[in-house]
C-alpha cells in the first residue's frame, strides 16, 4: 500500500511562523506597573487621611467631656443682696459678688478653715470664673432662690480639668505647674465623693467666644458659619444657575462669551483672600455694611463659590443628551419649555452636587473671613446676620492661636465638628444625587 | 366585465396620485452651514397623504432638506435657509409664523430613539399639553390611549403607562417616539432614518404603522435602506451632493429610473 494523503482530515505541517515581535509581555508590565502605582497612590491618600484623622480625633476627643463639680450652693442674702436693695435696684442682683457663693460652698464641702486665705484660694482657683455668670442667671432668672440652699453644677477650672483629664503632668515639679499638689488632693477627693465628676461637654455647642477654656464654645460661630451658608444658597444657587443657563443655552457663541467663560474659569482659580480684599473695599468700606457680620462674609463666600457652581451646573447642563432637546424641540415645546421642562431635570444632580461641594468649600474659609473682621471676640449670639459674628474656621484659627492646653483640645474638637458638619454636606449631596438620578 | 386586471387598478391609482394636493412645496431651497453650502436649489413638493422617501448617500442632504421642513436647522448655529417653503401655500420661513406652532403642525421622529426620561404616559401627553389640547385628564387619557393605538403600542403598554418609556425595547421606544408625534395631531411627519437603530422585526413594525399613519397624515421619511423605500414610500426623491437628482413615484424610481445616477445608485454602485 502507498501513502496516499487522507483527503478528509489533513494538519497542516507547515511550521507557525514566528510573529513579529510586538512585545507582548512588555505591554501587561506596563499595564501592572500602572496599576500598582495607582493602588499606591490611593494607598498613600488613605494612609494621610488616616493620620490626619487619627491626629485630630486623638487630641480633640477629649473636648467634648467637661468636669464639672456639683455642689450645694446657698443663695445668701448677705453675700448677693446685704442691704436688700434689690426691689429698687435692679442692678444690685446683676453685681452681686456671685463667685463667693461658690466659693464658700466649695470650702464648706472641703472642710477647709474659711480663715486660711491661701488655701482658700487654692480652692476657689478649682473653679470656673463662669459661675458668675452662671449664678447671676438662676437669680436673675428666679429671685426667689435667695435664702434657699440648692445643688447646682459648676464647671471646674481648666486647669483642673485637663488635670482630671490627665493631660498634665504630674511628676514636674510643683511650682511649674499650674495645679497645686493641695489641688490634685482635693481633685481626688471630690472625684471619689462623686461631686466632681467628668460628663459630656454641651457647652462647646453652645457657648461663644471666651478667654476660660471651660466656658468657650462654638455657639456663636455656628450660628454665624449657619446664617453664612444660609445666604450663600440663596444668592450662589438661583444666579449661578441662572447664569449658567444662560451661557450655555440662549448666549450666542462669541469673542464675548468667549471671554466671559475664561474669566469664570480664572475666577475659580483665585485665591480666596482676593475675595476678602474685594469684599472688604467694596461691602464694607464702599456701601459702609457691618464689619464682622455674617451678611458681609455671606456676600464675599457667594463671589467665592459662584465661579464653581457655574462651572458644575453648564457642565452637567452640557452632559445632558442633545436628543432630548431635539425631541422636545421637535415637539413644539419653546427653548424655555425645552430647558425647564427636560434639560434642567436631567441635569439637576450634578447641579446640587456641584452647589453642594461649593457651599461645603465655602463653609471651610477662613482667609476672606478674616479681612472683613470675622475674627473677632464674639460672646454674645448674632440676633441677625448683620450683627457681629464668627464662623467655625475662624473660630479654630483663633483657638489655635491660644496656648492653654484646654484649648488645644477644643482645636481639634471645634475641627471635629467642622469635619461633622462637612461629612454631613458631603452626604447630603449623594443623597440627592440619588434621589435625583432614580428619576431615570 | 366589471373587475380590472391588476395593472389597470394600479394605473388608476397612479392617476389618482397625480392628482393628489401638494402638502408642501419646497422653492429653490439651499442651505448654507456657514461658508459651507449643504444644498443646491432644491424644488421638491411634497404631497397630501402620501409617504415621499428620500434616499440618497450619506452627507447627499437629504436629512437637512428634511429639517428645513420643520425648521430644526433652526437650533444649528451658522445654518441658514434660502428658497421658500410652504404649508398649505403659509410661507414657513415667514417672519409672521411661530415655530413652535409650526412643530406642533410639522411632527419629527428621529434617528434614535429618544422618549424623555419620564413615563410613557408623560411622554405622550407632553405635546398636547404644551400646546394647550386637552384640559382635563380624561381628556389627556383620551389623547393617549388614541396615539398609542395610532402607534401600535397601546396593547403592549396599556398596563405600565406609569413606567419609564427609556425602559422599553429599542422598536417600542421608537414607536412611542412615533405615538409621542402623533399626539399633537400633525399635519406631516418627518421621519430621519427612524428604523436604523432598530432589528427586522422591530422595523417591519414601524413600516406596516408607516402605512396606516398615511391615511390621516403626510409622511416624508429620511432613509438608507433602498427596500424599505420600495416598500413604504409612493413618492421617492433621490439626493446627491446637495442636488436633488431625481423625485419620481416610487414604482418607477426603482424599475426604470429617468437619471443615471439614480439607476446606479439603486444598483449598489456607488454610495
Amino acid at each position: 500500500m502507498t501513502d496516499v494523503a487522507s483527503p478528509t482530515v489533513r494538519v497542516s505541517t507547515r511550521p507557525a511562523e514566528s510573529r513579529r515581535d510586538i512585545g507582548i509581555k512588555r505591554r501587561y508590565a506596563a499595564e501592572r506597573r500602572f496599576r500598582a502605582y495607582g493602588i499606591s497612590a490611593i494607598v498613600i491618600g488613605l494612609f494621610f487621611l488616616a493620620v490626619l484623622l487619627w491626629s485630630v480625633v486623638s487630641k480633640g476627643y477629649t473636648a467634648f467631656q467637661q468636669t464639672t463639680i456639683t455642689l450645694p450652693i446657698e443663695f445668701s442674702e448677705k453675700v448677693i443682696d446685704p442691704k436688700n436693695e434689690r426691689a429698687t435696684d435692679p442692678k444690685r442682683l446683676l453685681t452681686a459678688n456671685y463667685p463667693v457663693l461658690a466659693r464658700d460652698a466649695l470650702v464648706k464641702q472641703l472642710g477647709i478653715d474659711p480663715k486660711k486665705r491661701p488655701l482658700v484660694k487654692q480652692a476657689n482657683d478649682m473653679i470656673s470664673d463662669s459661675v458668675r455668670t452662671q449664678l447671676r442667671d438662676i437669680v436673675v432668672a428666679d429671685p426667689s432662690v435667695i435664702g434657699k440652699t440648692i445643688p447646682v453644677t459648676l464647671l471646674a477650672d481648666a486647669n483642673i480639668d485637663s488635670a482630671f483629664k490627665r493631660q498634665i503632668d504630674l511628676s514636674v515639679e510643683e511650682s511649674k505647674r499650674k495645679v497645686k499638689d493641695q489641688q490634685v488632693a482635693w481633685m481626688n477627693e471630690l472625684a471619689e465623693a462623686g461631686v466632681l465628676k467628668k460628663s459630656f461637654n454641651t457647652g462647646i455647642f453652645s457657648f461663644g467666644a471666651s478667654s476660660r477654656p471651660e466656658a468657650a464654645g462654638v455657639g456663636v460661630a455656628l450660628v454665624g458659619s449657619a446664617y453664612m451658608m444660609l445666604i450663600v444658597l440663596v444668592l450662589s444657587l438661583p444666579i449661578g444657575v441662572a447664569a449658567s443657563i444662560y451661557l450655555e443655552e440662549f448666549a450666542p457663541k462669541n469673542r464675548l462669551t468667549d471671554l466671559i467663560e475664561v474669566n469664570i474659569n480664572n475666577l475659580a482659580a483665585v485665591p480666596s483672600i482676593v475675595y476678602g480684599l474685594l469684599g472688604l473695599a467694596v461691602f464694607v468700606n464702599f456701601a459702609g455694611m457691618p464689619r464682622s457680620a455674617a451678611l458681609v462674609g455671606g456676600f464675599v463666600l457667594t463671589l467665592m463659590t459662584l465661579p464653581t457652581i457655574i462651572i458644575a451646573t453648564r457642565a452637567s447642563l452640557k452632559a445632558v443628551p442633545p436628543s432630548i432637546r431635539s425631541a422636545a424641540l421637535g415637539l413644539g415645546a419653546s427653548k424655555m419649555q425645552t430647558i425647564f421642562h427636560h434639560v434642567l431635570p436631567l441635569a439637576m444632580p450634578g447641579i446640587l452636587t456641584g452647589t453642594i461641594i461649593g457651599l461645603a468649600h465655602a463653609l471651610g474659609e477662613t482667609a476672606p473671613l478674616l479681612l472683613i473682621g470675622m475674627v473677632a471676640f464674639v460672646v454674645d449670639y448674632p440676633g441677625s446676620p448683620l450683627e457681629p459674628s464668627t464662623a467655625l474656621p475662624v473660630q479654630i484659627y483663633m483657638w489655635a492661636n491660644e496656648a492653654e492646653r484646654a484649648f488645644v483640645e477644643r482645636t481639634s474638637g471645634a475641627i471635629i465638628i467642622l469635619l461633622i458638619f462637612l461629612v454631613i454636606m458631603n452626604l447630603g449631596a449623594i443623597l440627592l444625587r440619588r434621589r435625583f438620578e432614580r428619576r431615570w | 366585465m366589471n373587475i380590472m386586471s391588476e395593472a389597470a387598478v394600479e394605473k388608476a391609482l397612479d392617476q389618482k396620485m397625480n392628482t393628489v394636493p401638494l402638502k408642501m412645496i419646497g422653492k429653490d431651497v439651499s442651505v448654507y452651514y456657514g461658508e459651507k453650502r449643504a444644498l443646491f436649489d432644491v424644488n421638491l413638493n411634497i404631497r397630501e397623504n402620501t409617504v415621499t422617501a428620500l434616499i440618497g448617500p450619506s452627507g447627499c442632504g437629504k436629512s437637512t432638506f428634511l429639517r428645513t421642513l420643520n425648521r430644526m436647522n433652526d437650533t444649528i448655529e451658522n445654518c441658514r435657509v434660502t428658497g421658500r417653503i410652504t404649508l398649505d401655500e403659509d410661507d414657513i420661513y415667514d417672519p409672521s409664523i411661530d415655530v413652535v406652532e409650526l412643530r406642533a403642525r410639522v411632527g419629527m421622529v428621529f434617528q434614535k430613539p429618544n422618549p424623555f426620561p419620564k413615563s410613557i404616559y408623560e411622554n405622550v401627553s407632553y405635546g398636547p399639553r404644551i400646546h394647550g389640547l386637552a384640559r382635563t385628564k380624561a381628556d389627556f387619557d383620551e389623547i393617549v390611549e388614541t396615539s398609542l393605538q395610532k402607534a401600535g403600542l397601546w396593547n403592549e403598554v396599556k398596563d405600565r403607562l406609569q413606567e419609564p418609556g427609556t425602559g422599553l425595547s429599542g422598536g417600542q421606544q421608537q414607536r412611542l417616539c412615533i405615538a409621542r408625534a402623533v399626539a399633537v395631531s400633525p399635519e406631516v411627519i418627518l421621519m430621519d432614518e427612524p428604523c436604523s437603530a432598530l432589528d427586522p422585526i422591530a422595523t417591519a413594525k414601524v413600516e406596516e404603522l408607516i402605512h396606516e399613519l398615511r391615511a390621516n397624515f403626510t409622511i416624508v421619511i429620511v432613509t438608507h435602506s433602498m427596500q424599505q423605500a420600495a416598500r413604504v414610500s409612493q413618492r421617492t426623491a433621490m439626493f446627491h451632493l446637495g442636488n436633488l437628482v431625481e423625485e419620481n413615484d416610487t414604482d418607477k424610481m426603482f424599475t426604470n429610473p429617468d437619471d443615471q445616477r439614480t439607476q446606479d445608485y439603486i444598483m449598489g454602485r456607488f454610495g
